[in-house]
This record gives structure tokens, sequence and C-alpha cells, in this order.
């Protein structure tokens, strides 16, 4: 089998995440959208570590995903804050900082 | 380099050492009765005079020492005033017989003038105020006649400029004095230009200020700086004296109290202009064209005055063109030169006790008519107020040159060396002299009928008294003046004599038209003029109300031949316009500019911010576009 399908897959898993973050409201899934394109490229790394046979978009990978965890955290404590102020997790109504 | 101090050669020794108490004590008086306030109310116009008499005495003094010394020239060193670079301008005082004449002069007619306020303001709320600025000018005036420099002179000059400024608008709730200080105030500084460049073009020419070193070294400059000097010099003393073009401020600056008339804008400070001419000999020795534009405006002016004089109904405006044209005379007499200073310097001398007593007797008259200024409403007074018509009517003889009374002798001294020169120019400023030697007579007596002879024509309500003696003491004293100073300063003590030490040797003159053959003429003139204005004036009836229907010749006359009609369309109106238009081009221009740029980044930045909407994705869509961006160029070019 080829290379080419898993990153056919990432590309797809890439997009989907990015029309995710930018069409919905819901900050959750807005979040969720991001871990995707997040996890679609670590996909792509794994797969051009195997394909050139070597570690180094492996550990790229594992990097990628310790960053993902500590974004988590952060990010879903935002959420849960606004969630608690405003009642509401759109992303819509968290538009106080512009002109 | 420094100044050549004549203090280093003709050091003062005695009690001309002192001679700067002259100027200290008036300068003391004004102080403490300015800063002094109402608390000095009581004895303030007491210690006005006082300083002033006490100033005389001094004077007195020092012109009597100075006449023993051999030189008869003194200096006094005081201290360094300005020190910067190469200028460095000495303070000092220079008494020489020039100086002596005009302190005694000042300080003499301003003992008088003194003695005469201490009556004439006696119910005025400001009379501390009065004599604080009366004080304040004989200062001013003293350190401009006692100066050894230009700048000193300056400093004074600029001085009795305040002074006028401030004794004018005395009464400044009226209108008419607050503007005609302001007009007198902005045609000195016209005229104060010029002194100021002339004193700026002595310093980078001859990098002195000091009369001796300007005097010393004005020989060796270019004919053309010399006649630049002399020009820049008489604008000033233009200024000052109310010469043409710059006689408008004068008449106007009667609105101030009369005493102020009759020392500042009579006897003292308008004659500035000539000392400042006599003074400067040396500088007009070197430039005959200089000199001959002196002349020309002397002339110009004394006509100009005469005419004036003699279409005005208020009794001070006719004797302040009376004064126009009597400095006129003088400026005539020092522009011929060497043999017109003393003549035009005695006028001045004798103008000072005439004028002065001529002035004191208007405001004893104003005084008496409730301060009536219009001769229409006079008439008839020489019975209610005798001492002040006597002495008013010796002012008047002299003046208009009645045979062996001051203005004869001196008058006909300038006529005479004008006549000297010998050449048409002479011929015609002679001719024009005596022309205005007859309109003298004509205002003059005019004047006089209008204002003591015919019928009664007060207001209702004026009942006239005579002044206290106070106010008649110093009038009957300047009246023994006009009477007999002609006749001592030109033949008893000539003055020539006296001022040998800063003018000359008195050279001999060669008479083209015999002196008596132009007494003879002035004294018919005289009479001719007399007579006219008894045929027009004094044996009719005179209108309560000036006639409306008049010639284009009186109408001119009337509004002094339009000199502040000539002013306004040549000088102001033009000069509103520029302000206008500058106005205009800063509101629009600069200010458009400034505004017009804020507005611009303002309101873009405005329109600009309406992009940041604050919703996550519209960022989102940004960043994505951005990375979409760099990936496509990253490809560009690595596949290129």
């Amino acid at each position: 089998m080829t290379l080419s399908w898993y990153l056919v897959l990432a590309a797809i898993l890439f997009t989907i995440g990015a029309v995710g973050v930018l069409v919905r409201r819901n900050a959750i899934v807005v979040f969720m959208c991001i871990e995707l394109m997040l996890n679609s490229v670590n996909l792509t790394l794994v797969t051009f570590a195997r394909a050139g046979g070597t570690v180094d978009g492996q550990i790229m990978a594992f990097f990628v995903m310790v960053v993902a965890a500590a974004e988590v955290v952060v990010g879903l404590a935002i959420i849960m804050s606004i969630y608690r102020t405003r009642r509401s997790a759109s992303v819509d109504d968290a538009n106080l900082l512009k002109y | 380099m420094a100044d050549v101090l004549p203090a280093e050669r003709l050091a003062a020794s005695g009690l001309l050492t002192w001679s700067w108490l002259l100027i200290a004590l008036p300068l003391a008086g004004a102080a403490v009765l300015l800063l002094g306030g109402r608390r000095t109310d009581r004895w303030g116009h007491l210690l006005g005079t006082a300083t002033v008499v006490a100033s005389f005495l001094i004077g007195l003094l020092c012109t009597f020492q100075l006449a023993g010394l051999e030189e008869r020239s003194a200096g006094v060193d005081l201290f360094t005033f300005i020190s910067a670079g190469s200028l460095d301008v000495r303070a000092g005082l220079l008494y020489d017989p020039l100086s002596a004449i005009f302190v005694l002069l000042i300080t003499g007619v301003g003992s008088l003038i003194h003695i005469y306020s201490i009556g004439y303001m006696a119910h005025d709320p400001g009379r501390r105020r009065f004599f604080a600025y009366l004080n304040l000018f004989i200062a001013a005036m003293l350190l401009l006649v006692l100066g050894n420099s230009f700048v000193a002179l300056y400093v004074g000059w600029e001085g009795v400029g305040l002074a006028s400024y401030l004794l004018i608008a005395f009464w400044y709730t009226r209108p008419a004095a607050a503007t005609a200080a302001k007009k007198a105030f902005v045609m000195n500084r016209v005229g104060d230009v010029g002194l100021a460049l002339a004193i700026f073009l002595m310093f980078s020419q001859l990098g002195t200020t000091s009369f001796e070193g300007v005097f010393g070294g004005v020989g060796s400059l270019a004919g053309g700086t010399v006649t630049a000097m002399g020009l820049l010099l008489l604008l000033g003393a233009c200024g000052k004296s109310g010469q043409f073009p710059l006689q408008a401020w004068l008449p106007d600056a009667m609105e101030g109290p009369t005493p102020v008339s009759a020392l500042i804008h009579a006897a003292t400070m308008v004659t500035a202009g000539v000392y400042l001419i006599a003074r400067s000999a040396p500088i007009y020795d070197l430039t005959e064209t200089a000199r001959t534009v002196v002349m020309c405006i002397g002339a110009l002016t004394l006509l100009i005055g005469a005419i004036a004089g003699c279409a005005y109904d208020d009794i001070k405006k006719v004797l302040a063109y009376s004064t126009v044209s009597q400095i006129g005379y003088m400026f005539l007499a020092v522009g011929l030169g060497p043999v017109g200073y003393v003549a035009g310097l005695a006028h001045l001398l004798a103008h000072g006790f005439f004028k002065a007593g001529l002035f004191l007797g208007a405001g004893s008259v104003m005084h008496a008519m409730n301060d009536q200024v219009d001769m229409r409403r006079y008439g008839g007074l020489w019975n209610k107020l005798p001492v002040t018509f006597v002495t008013f009517g010796l002012g008047y003889l002299a003046l208009i040159g009645f045979p062996f009374l001051s203005g004869y002798w001196t008058k006909d001294a300038i006529v005479e060396a004008t006549f000297d020169r010998g050449d048409t120019l002479g011929y015609a400023l002679g001719g024009i002299a005596v022309l205005a030697a007859g309109l003298t007579a004509f205002y003059m007596t005019r004047l006089m009928f209008m204002t003591f002879f015919g019928r009664r024509r007060w207001e209702e309500g004026v009942h006239p008294h005579e002044a206290p003696s106070v106010m008649t003491l110093p009038m009957v004293v300047l009246a023994i003046g006009s009477v007999g100073a002609g006749f001592a300063l030109v033949q008893a003590f000539p003055l020539s004599d006296w001022l040998e030490p800063v003018f000359g040797e008195p050279e001999e003159a060669e008479h083209v038209i015999a002196p008596l053959t132009i007494g003879a003429v002035l004294v018919a003139v005289m009479v001719i003029g007399a007579f006219l204005a008894w045929l027009f004036v004094g044996r009719r009836e005179v209108p309560v109300t000036a006639p409306v229907r008049v010639s284009p010749v009186t109408r001119a006359a009337r509004k002094a031949l339009y000199a502040d009609t000539i002013n306004e369309s040549l000088f102001m109106r033009p000069g509103q316009w520029l302000t206008r238009a500058l106005v205009f081009f800063d509101n629009r221009g600069v200010d458009g500019a400034v505004n017009g740029l804020a507005a611009t980044l303002g309101g873009s930045s405005s329109r600009l911010g309406r992009t940041q909407t604050g919703f996550v994705r519209t960022y989102a869509l940004g960043m994505l576009g951005g990375a979409v961006l760099v990936a496509g160029a990253l490809l560009a070019v690595t596949a290129g």
C-alpha cells in the first residue's frame, strides 16, 4: 500500500477541522476541530517518518501531543470561565475585543 | 572695542559728578508715588514738585560750574550698561552746553508746570498718578539729553514715549483719550524704528555708539552710509517731533490734561527731534542730502501746521498745530547746517517759554469754562480772566513775532539764515517760512478774538473765574520768559557764544537780503495776517456752530489736509487687508493642512477599525488565508 492514502486522509481530516473552526459556533466543537487539525498533522508526520525510515517525525508527533494536551487544559479552562460568566459557550458571544 | 570715554579726557569734577542726581531725583519721586500707593495721596504732588525743583536747582549750579570750565564739557562715567562681545556700552552722562540748555528748559519749565498742576489737578482723583507720570517723564527726558551715547539717548527716548503715552491716556476711561494715546504710541514707534536702525548702523560701521566715538569716526565712512544714518535719525526725529509725515498724532495728543500738553507736547518732548539732529551735527555736516531733506520736511510741516491751525475750533488743537508748525521752523533751521543750529535752538528755547505759557493759559480758560475747549463757546473773557488774558496775550505776541518779543528775534534769525543760502531752495523755503509767519499771525489772532473778545457765547451755567495763584504764578513767569527770552538769547547773552564748544565758532554769514528788510517783511506779513483775522473773525459775529457751507480749502484745513485720511488709506487699510489675508491664510491654509491631516488619519483609522469584528472565526480565517498564501508562495518558489 502506498503512503499517499495516509496523506490524503490527513488532508481530509485537516480540511474538516479547518472548516469546523470557521463555521461552528459552539466553543467545544471548535476546540475539537482544532484537535482534529493537530492530529491530521501528526498523521502526516508519522507517515513521512515511516517513509523516510527515521524517528524524527514520530518524536515531533509526541511534541505536538504534549503541546496539544497543555493547550486543552488552558483552552477548556477559558471556555469554562466564559460559560460561567455569560451562560453560553458560543464563540460569537465572546466578541468584546474589537474596535 | 571699548568706547572711548569722554570721561577719561574730560572727567567731571565737583558738583558736576553729581549730575546723575538730576535724573535720579525725579525717578525716585516717580517710584515713591507709584509704589507708595494711596498712602502718598495727601503729599504726593508736593513731593513730585519738590524733586523737579531740586533738579532745577542742581541743573542751575551744574551749569554755573560748567560755564567756569575751560573746556566747557564734562563727562560722568556711571557703570557698564551693556557688555556683550565687541559691544560695550557704558552708561554715562555728558554735561555740555547743549545738554545744559535742555536741562534748564526741562527742569525750569517742568517745575513751573508741576506747580501749575497742583492747582489744575487739585480735584482730580488721579492726582498722585499724574505727578508720578510727570516725574517719570522729567527723568526720562533728562536722560535723553544727558546721555553720552546714542543708546542712553534711546533709553530716554523710549522713556519719554512711555510717559507721553501714559499721560495722553491719563483719563483712560474716555475712549478718545485711549485712542489718541494708542495713535501717539504707534506713530512714535514708526519713528523709533528709524532711530534704532541708525544706532545699528553706527554699531555695525563704527563699532561704537558713544557720541564721541561716532562723531570721531563718521568722517571715515562712505557718503552713502552717512546719508542713510542722517535720514534714519531724521525719521526718528520726525516721529517724536510730530513732523511730516508723522505729524497726525500730536494734535490728538491734546486729549491729555493741559499741563501735559504744555510740558510734553509743546515745550520739551516734541523738541527732542530737534535735539537729536543738533546733537548729531557732525553726521549732518557730512551729508548735504540728509540736511536738504531735513529742511524740506521742516518747511513742509510748518506750512501744514499753519494751514491746519487756521481752521480748528478746539483751542488746544489750534495750539497743537501751532506747535507742529513752530517745530517745523526749528527743523528748517537745524537742516541749514552750522549757520542754523543756534537759530533753531534759540527758537526752541523761546518756543518752550511762550508755548508752555499759551497752553497753561488755555488750561486756565478751560478751567474757568467747565473744561469747554470749543472756542465758539468762549468770547469776551478778557475782563473775567485778567491775568490769563495778559499772560496769554504776551505769549501770543511772542509767538506771532511781535517786534522785540521772543518770537521776533528767533524766527527772524531762522528766516534770515534760510535766505542766506542764496540759492533757489533757500528762496523757496524762506518764502514758505515768511508765508507761514503770516498764517501764524492769522490763526493766533483768530484764537485771541474768539476767546477773549467779541460777544459772550458761553454755555448755560458757566461762571468764569480767575484761576488760583498757584496756577497764575507759573503763567506770569512764563509770560516774562516769552517777552524776554528772545532778546536774551539772541542779543544780550548770545546763545551762539554759549554753544560755541559744541558747534564751533559762529561764522559771519553773508547776507543776500539785508536783515532789516527781512525783519520789516516779517512784521508786515504779521500785521497783514492779524488784520485778515480781524477782517474775517474779529469784526463779525462768531457763529456758535461751525458753518457747514465752506470752501474746499477750509474743508481740507479742517481735516488737517487729510493727513489722517492719507495715513488710513495708505497704511492702515492695506495693513488691515494684509492682516485679514494672513488670518485667512492661517485659518484655512496652515490650520487647514494640519487639521486635514489629522482628520484623514483619524477617519481612516476608525474605518480600518471596523474590520476588527471581535468574531474568533474572522481571525481564524485570516490565519488560514495567511498560511495558505505562505504555503502557496513556498510551493511556487520551490517548484520554480
